[in-house]
């Protein structure tokens, strides 16, 4: 058996082995060759694991393809910090209207708000914050509970969505909510988005951007805030221990809107 | 007790031709508003996001509520055996039909999609109260339309045992029916104005008001058409009685409501707001449901002499009905109007109209829907009065 053969573990092929049998110059190169290629190989594959591991830090999952089971031990929830929500900022709820279409009419009373910014101030002294406030993906969410037709569901996720098919626009759900986090659509709309059907006469809300989520990307106002503004939201699975947003949310001390009323809201604020 | 006669209104009165022209007309006009409401979106309406339920809601939640207040006769009757009741059995079951089909006609044509009718039939989540009620509501009127088979057919009509068990499983589906109504807003964790098992009772109480309410001018309007004397000085007595304890009735719920209310710090703000300080509500409130439907109709029917009259009972059903609406009014519209209280002791502003009282003004489509239940049930009520004999000939004191 020579020097560099497959079958010479001691020895390795093209790693500065010392064999002291005599061994042609071209043999040499090809080992140098081989060795070459093995370390760029090696090195590409590192870089790239490295840069694709980078890359998906910031996603929650990867992409479920269409025609998957929603994991169900997945809850997907927010945490949001006030503090780095600032008062004048809007990018999220801009983010929002060009990710699903809606936006102003010039009809504020009926125009639909999936998500919208809260000012909160003490009357007792002043002190206020500022906070985004969307369909809070309540674990019991009411509007669940008393839609009639089970338009209004709960995805096995967490994610609470409307059936566009089923919804009869009753509006009872809109009563329900606690959160004032659902609109009913008053007039026909135009250009919408494939990934958010609306329909006229029918409820909406928030959908946690679920089309993104299921592709393995950030809920748009998450990743507005991330590129553009303080960087207030974290999306994530709030079942994993291991997610950024569970380590937070065990870590640091943070609240639910109204969680008195026992909906289990996936949506938790801090430095409120 | 002597057989009772009943008979069908035959007279070509130009009356009972207005009442139906009349009625009609609004029902098209209720139908023309609903297609508007419908092409247009409701947009058209004074309804918004904040105020999510308008007067298309106070009227159907009003006949729903005395569609099973209608058939205080039939149960009267039957149920607890008063057989001075049993002449208006038939018209009891009748109007409780036909005010329920008026109730659910605009409920159903100021949903966002009325034409997903099927789904709604056919698609239940049994966790919402609004899916029971649909059973409830289909139900009603399926068994008061056996109770009407059981009164009218002259072969089951001889079976008493027959009609008890109807008339009791009448009599205990409309509690029920009711009080899945009142649950609709009871059941409602979010809002301060609801959130409350009272609102059940509460709703029974002002069923039984309501639907005797509409039975007096029932029985008033046949007796203008037909020159009858159905309501005699014995009937106008005892309607007096009854309705006075009706609405005795709806005042404790009511005053209950409002005193847990206050008992409660948290509640101060929506008690402060329905009954102080709330623009319109307290006003709709203190005139309309306390002072019109409430404490001068109960004066009327106190007084004396006149408080008996056949006339004292007609005013007095009509000042309960005004009473009724206005209530209703303040429940469902003054309920919302009321901001959500998202952080507790916190002043909150946004785009979306957040901590602001909501603004809330009826559009004309809304009216002619609402008002067109109405008249679908007095058209239907006119109708059947012609087509089978409902009404007694003649009572007997």
């Amino acid at each position: 058996m020579s020097c560099g053969s497959k079958g010479d573990k001691a020895c390795g092929s093209g790693h500065g082995c010392a064999c002291k049998t005599s061994a042609r110059a071209d043999d040499f190169d090809a080992s140098r060759r081989a060795f070459l290629r093995g370390s760029a190989a090696t090195a590409i594959t590192t870089l790239a694991v490295g840069v694709t591991l980078y890359s998906f830090s910031a996603a929650p999952a990867a992409a479920r393809a269409p025609g998957d089971k929603v994991n169900p031990k997945t809850r997907w929830g927010l945490l949001i910090d006030a503090s780095k929500c600032g008062d004048g900022c809007n990018a999220c709820v801009t983010a929002c209207q060009t990710e699903n279409g809606w936006g102003d009419t010039g009809h504020p009373e009926t125009d639909a708000q999936w998500i919208r910014k809260l000012t909160v101030r003490n009357p007792k002294n002043g002190a206020s914050f500022s906070l985004p406030m969307m369909c809070q993906h309540c674990a019991d969410a009411p509007c669940v509970d008393v839609c009639p037709t089970g338009a209004s569901f709960k995805r096995a996720d967490g994610i609470v969505l409307v059936d566009k098919h089923t919804c009869i626009g009753c509006r009872y759900c809109m009563m329900a909510c606690p959160y004032k986090a659902r609109s009913f659509v008053h007039e026909p709309v135009t250009d919408q988005k494939p990934h958010a059907p609306r329909g006229k006469g029918t409820v909406e809300s928030c959908t946690l951007c679920v089309h993104r989520v299921d592709e393995g990307r950030l809920p748009a106002c998450v990743e507005a805030c991330s590129d553009t503004a303080g960087g207030a939201m974290l999306f994530g699975d709030l079942n994993d221990p291991t997610s950024e947003i569970s380590k937070r949310v065990a870590t640091y001390r943070t609240m639910r809107i109204r969680a008195d009323l026992g909906t289990n809201p996936g949506v938790y604020y801090r430095n409120i | 007790m002597a057989r009772i006669a009943y008979h069908k209104i035959e007279r070509q009165d130009r009356l009972y031709g207005g009442l139906l022209v009349l009625n009609a007309a609004v029902i098209l006009a209720g139908l023309g508003a609903a297609f508007v409401m419908e092409h247009h979106g409701h947009i058209v309406t004074g309804m918004n996001n904040q105020i999510v339920w308008g007067l298309p809601h106070v009227f159907a939640v009003f006949l729903i509520v005395a569609a099973s207040g209608a058939l205080n006769m039939a149960s009267l009757s039957t149920v607890f055996g008063r057989a001075e009741y049993k002449p208006f059995a038939r018209l009891s079951g009748l109007l409780a039909m036909a005010l329920l089909v008026g109730g659910l006609s605009v409920l159903v044509l100021d949903l966002g999609r009325p034409d997903r009718l099927i789904v709604a039939m056919t698609t239940y989540n049994f966790k919402s109260i609004f899916a029971w009620n649909i059973f409830l509501y289909v139900g009603f009127l399926a068994v008061v339309a056996a109770y009407l088979f059981a009164m009218m057919d002259r072969v089951v009509a001889r079976s008493p045992d027959t009609g008890k068990v109807i008339g009791w499983t009448a009599f205990v589906w409309r509690l029920v029916l009711t009080t899945g109504t009142g649950s609709i807003f009871g059941w409602l964790v979010a809002r301060e104005a609801y959130d409350a098992a009272i609102m059940a009772p509460l709703f029974i109480a002002a069923s039984l008001l309501y639907g005797l309410a509409f039975t007096v001018l029932v029985l008033a309007t046949v007796d203008r058409l037909e020159s009858r004397n159905l309501v005699t000085d014995a009937m106008a007595g005892r309607f007096r009685g009854l309705l006075a304890i009706f609405a005795l009735a709806v005042l404790y719920f009511t005053a209950l409501h409002h005193l847990t209310n206050l008992y409660a710090s948290e509640h101060h703000g929506i008690l402060r707001f329905l009954l102080l300080d709330g623009g319109v509500y307290p006003a709709l409130f203190w005139v309309g449901q306390i002072m019109i439907g409430s404490v001068v109709p109960l004066a009327i029917l106190a007084a004396p002499r006149y408080g008996r009259s056949r006339s004292a009972i007609v005013i007095t059903s009509v000042l309960f009905l005004i009473g009724g609406l206005a209530q209703m009014y303040v429940i469902i519209i003054g309920g919302q109007a009321y901001p959500l209280n998202l952080f507790p002791g916190m002043e909150v502003t946004s785009s979306f109209f957040d901590g602001q009282v909501a603004r809330y003004t009826a559009s004309l489509p809304e009216f002619l829907l609402g008002l067109s239940g109405l008249s679908i049930a007095i058209l239907l009520t006119a109708v059947a009065f012609r087509v089978l004999p409902f009404l007694p000939s003649q009572i007997r004191d």
